[in-house]
């Protein structure tokens, strides 16, 4: 009866309180619990890095920096050398921008200053949907389309240019120039996507000023509003270049897989994702592995410098337009 | 003289901007090539078959790829069981926890993360769990992919939950809800066509992905029951095809491509119509 009486008086500031600190309780777990997921992020890229690292010690301890500048990939007599490869990477993406910045650019300028909104959105609708086209049927339309239309054009081309060296030599389809030109139609749509939005934020104010002045219509846009969003598209070229540089599937399939430096376009070439997907898995020996993932290193620092230059280009122009 | 010069300027003028159209039909017109080529290739080349047949030895003609679909199904399960969490919960840390140190090294790494060539993911899943278990798997394939998964909705619950008008927080707060009451009951459900649509394109562009597959859950040309076997996927299947000296299995080849690119354009389609209609109805 007493006990009863006492929890009658006790209960309300007591029932307060207990939800308090129940409340406090959830509220406290679901925070942790958010945390938790973003310190897993943390934890998983940390792990990444750390796995690399360690994975390629054998490597990275016979050959040094070695690695990085010697052309021998032998793993018969276990010696590897990644320059072919890195050549190959850089020299495909380069070809790839050559093509796809003017195109992207011009296609931007139109999208951005010129084509009604209406028509505009539709038309970056679909070159969005280009993007999601995934990287292995660019590669099968490489293969069994590119290239044989490549085998009827490149000859005449060739008997005319010939004489340049980088169109020197045979040309068997699969090739550095293949590449080049798959990547090009690969990263198009993200240079257009980005630059697009980048021309978006320039001020109107400054287009009108142009105008008033008696500008036509492509000066005001070429000469006042591309010069102040240049930075930005510049961003959108180097986060293009980092793709370039990682894309695996449709590079390796038109590439040529041959692990040799030579100054014609149309020689078959190798990348470094190209070369991981290729012999990774049959890798047999633990220097071979470990060379291997010594690229994958290579490759994973290489896209993260540009990356890196590509955001602060970016954030430098949208920053610029909002003050 | 200024007539001449207005006459070049105009000329310029006229060139330049119709040249900006070229570009754009240009990249439109790759779009609709791909789009075509694949169905007049692939389309002709579709079966009941492809569906419901396993692949056959390279000698015999026929044959389908209902193993790898299965299997493309169940590794993107997994990726989805794994990034889409920990993205989505990381994500309502950023928008609405974050202490601003440890949120900018979130959203540092994560761009870091989401930078990552496939090629890596795959040295790296690789690794970390074929390595350990000694065999290819499904399980390590369902992770590759899950953890390329993570950055994209990360970034996607974030943005679209810091679109919610601060308004509705207050108001909820108002009333008495209490932090984490207002976040779920209130700031996301606000949110959610949005995010929703985000994990579906998110969902579209790791279903193509061939290279993280490569040796991590290998392929396979039977079933692959359970989760500790190696298990075939639609792209690498592809690849595999493509690859092959038999024109056959490239007419399997264009089969599967033309699958996996409906698949993922009409989930894409799908989710940014999901995300229009909900813009036209907030106006």
């Amino acid at each position: 009866m007493a006990s009863s009486a006492s929890r009658t008086e006790n209960t309300r500031p007591r029932r307060v309180s207990r939800f308090l600190t129940r409340a406090r309780g959830v509220e406290a777990v679901a925070h942790g619990v958010a945390f938790l997921a973003a310190s897993t992020i943390v934890a998983i890229t940390a792990l990444l890095v750390f796995e690399l690292w360690i994975n390629s010690a054998l490597s990275r301890h016979k050959f040094g920096w070695d690695f990085l500048f010697t052309s021998t990939w032998d793993p018969i007599s276990g010696q590897f050398g990644a320059l072919p490869f890195i050549f190959g990477t850089v020299v495909t993406s380069a070809l790839a921008l050559l093509i796809s910045v003017p195109l992207g650019v011009g296609a931007a300028i139109f999208l951005a200053e010129l084509a009604p909104p209406k028509i505009s959105d539709a038309l970056t609708f679909c070159i969005e949907l280009l993007a999601a086209v995934p990287s292995v049927i660019y590669g099968l339309i490489g293969i069994f389309v590119l290239i044989p239309a490549l085998q009827t054009i490149v000859p005449p081309l060739k008997s005319v240019f010939g004489f340049l060296p980088i169109f020197s030599g045979p040309f068997y389809g699969v090739s550095i120039f293949s590449a080049g030109i798959v990547l090009a139609v690969m990263v198009v749509p993200f240079i257009i996507s980005v630059s697009r939005e980048i021309l978006l934020a320039v001020p109107r104010d400054l287009r009108e000023a142009a105008l008033a002045l008696g500008a036509t219509r492509w000066e005001s846009t070429w000469d006042v509003v591309v010069p102040f969003a240049k930075t930005g598209i510049v961003g959108s070229i180097f986060l293009s270049l980092a793709r370039a540089l990682g894309e695996t599937m449709a590079v390796t399939m038109v590439i040529g897989n041959t692990p040799r430096i030579q100054a014609s376009l149309l020689a078959p070439g190798y990348s470094i994702a190209a070369v991981i997907a290729n012999e990774f898995r049959e890798a047999a020996g633990d220097l071979y592995t470990s060379s291997l993932i010594e690229l994958g290193l290579v490759l994973f620092a290489l896209t993260i410098v540009i990356n890196g230059a590509a955001r602060l280009l970016i954030l430098a122009t949208t920053g610029k337009a909002a003050s | 003289m200024t007539g001449t010069l207005s006459l070049r300027r105009k000329a310029t003028n006229a060139i330049m901007l119709s040249a900006t159209g070229v570009c754009t039909l240009l990249a439109v017109g790759f779009l609709f090539f791909i789009l075509g080529y694949l169905l007049l290739q692939g389309g002709k080349d579709l079966s009941l078959d492809f569906f419901t047949k396993l692949p056959v030895p390279e000698s015999e003609t026929g044959g389908g790829m209902a193993n790898a679909l299965a299997g493309s199904a169940k590794v993107l399960l997994l990726a989805t069981l794994l990034g889409v969490p920990i993205g989505f919960l990381a994500g309502v840390y950023l928008a609405e926890y974050g202490a601003v140190g440890f949120s900018s090294v979130v959203r540092f790494v994560t761009d870091l993360l989401n930078g990552v060539p496939s090629i890596v993911m795959g040295i790296f899943v690789y690794t970390l769990i074929v390595l350990r278990m000694k065999h290819f798997s499904a399980f390590a394939g369902g992770v590759a992919l899950g953890i390329m998964m993570i950055p994209i909705a990360l970034r996607s619950t974030e943005e679209f939950l810091r679109a919610v008008p601060d308004s509705l927080r207050e108001g909820a707060m108002a009333l008495g809800a209490s932090k984490w009451k207002t976040v779920a009951t209130v700031v996301i459900p606000a949110a959610v066509r949005g995010i929703l649509s985000g994990m579906m394109l998110n969902l579209a562009r790791v279903a193509g992905e061939t290279a993280p597959l490569l040796f991590t859950a290998l392929g396979n040309f039977y079933w692959s029951p359970g989760w500790n076997q190696p298990i075939a996927t639609l792209p690498v299947m592809i690849y595999n095809y493509a690859i092959s000296p038999y024109a056959d299995q490239h007419r399997q080849a264009w089969a599967a491509g033309f699958v996996l690119l409906a698949l993922v354009l009409v989930v894409n389609i799908t989710a940014r119509s999901i995300v229009a209609s909900g813009l036209h109805k907030a106006r």
